[in-house]
């Protein structure tokens, strides 16, 4: 998530500027693809988590329930705060984190693309892996068919904009465009799947990636609190620090966490 | 016929399961491999890669397991 952070995308995003004409994201996802090949070697050597084990039904719904609950504080935005004015919950009121699309079409997209990536089991970093390692283009096809759509429709609204300046949310900082990402594509790959692979894997009851939403959470609280991602003005203060440190963490669970017995 | 070999891939995540079938199957020419998995997504990675490498490919349904039936 620092990672990301530090880029100001995860892949799906940076396929997103990419078809939006925004040239930063050519060092992020070559950045991505060199995170991912790093993770692949170490595939290679016999990384692997281990086992995941059957657990009772309840603990699948957990996650689930929680996305529930955020939507419901989400519509009655509840305050029960001093003077019955403020919190518990509060909203962004400047930044890119306070601009959404309204409600019914935010929930009504999200719930078709959200089906549709469980259908297609759609993986920005699986469809990378699967090609280099094993030569198969299938998860791939998708995401040129993500990236070819996007074009498509960014050019027809005429919101393409070919360039590195002025681009949304982004900086022009090439090195950590591409620091930033191969972090990422490294960690995703050691983790198994792309965020929003994730995202699905968690609506299926799936532990393990309930527990790296919850990573990505904490992640972006780090990142936004302690000065570690970027804003259109270039990397944050820490964002190369915490980078390398954090490639120096995967490259170590990476050599740490391999089959001996291969 | 030879005993089937069996591969437990069950509980293991992407793409733990397809190794697991490819080490197995580099190591016979033809016969039969099970592969025992615990997700469709499993199922349907581990099925399309053996058919990519020439390998029929039979599916059984266990309920909250599957087995994949490779043979050539």
């Amino acid at each position: 998530m620092i990672g990301a952070l530090v880029f100001l995308g995860c892949p799906w995003r940076a396929y997103l500027r990419l078809a939006g004409g925004d040239w930063n994201a050519i060092p992020g996802i070559l950045g991505l693809i060199t995170g991912i090949v790093i993770g692949i070697m170490f595939l290679w050597k016999g990384y692997n988590l281990g086992r995941a084990y059957e657990v009772k039904k309840g603990a699948g719904y957990i996650m689930p329930a929680v996305a529930v609950v955020l939507l419901v504080m989400v519509i009655l935005r509840p305050t029960f705060g001093a003077g019955g004015t403020t919190g518990p919950v509060f909203f962004s009121e400047k930044g890119p984190g306070a601009m959404y699309a309204p409600f019914a079409v935010a929930l009504g997209v999200g719930l078709l693309v959200g089906w549709l990536a469980q259908r297609s089991r759609f993986c920005t970093v699986g469809a990378i892996r699967d090609l280099v390692m094993l030569r198969d283009p299938h998860l791939f096809n998708g995401v040129v068919a993500f990236i070819i759509m996007a074009f498509v429709t960014n050019f027809f609204l005429g919101q393409f904009n070919p360039g590195f300046e002025g681009q949304p949310v982004a900086h022009t900082n090439s090195l950590w465009n591409f620091m930033g990402m191969v972090l990422a594509g490294l960690a995703f790959t050691l983790a198994g799947g792309c965020p929003g692979r994730q995202f699905i894997m968690t609506g299926e009851g799936d532990g393990d990636s309930a527990v790296f939403v919850l990573g990505m959470l904490t992640g972006a609280g780090f990142a936004h609190n302690f000065s570690l991602a970027s804003s259109p003005s270039g990397p944050g203060a820490f964002g190369p620090a915490a980078t390398m440190i954090g490639i120096l963490f995967c490259l170590a669970i990476g050599f740490l966490m391999r089959d001996k017995f291969e | 016929m030879s005993e089937p070999v069996v591969v437990d891939a069950k509980g293991l995540s992407c793409p733990q399961p397809i190794l697991e079938t490819r080490k197995a199957l580099s190591k016979i020419r033809e016969g039969t491999v099970e592969v025992l998995v615990d997700t469709v997504t499993s199922r349907e990675n581990v099925a399309r890669f053996a058919r990519n490498q020439g390998w029929k490919v039979y599916l059984e349904d266990h309920g909250d397991w599957h087995k994949v039936i490779l043979t050539r």
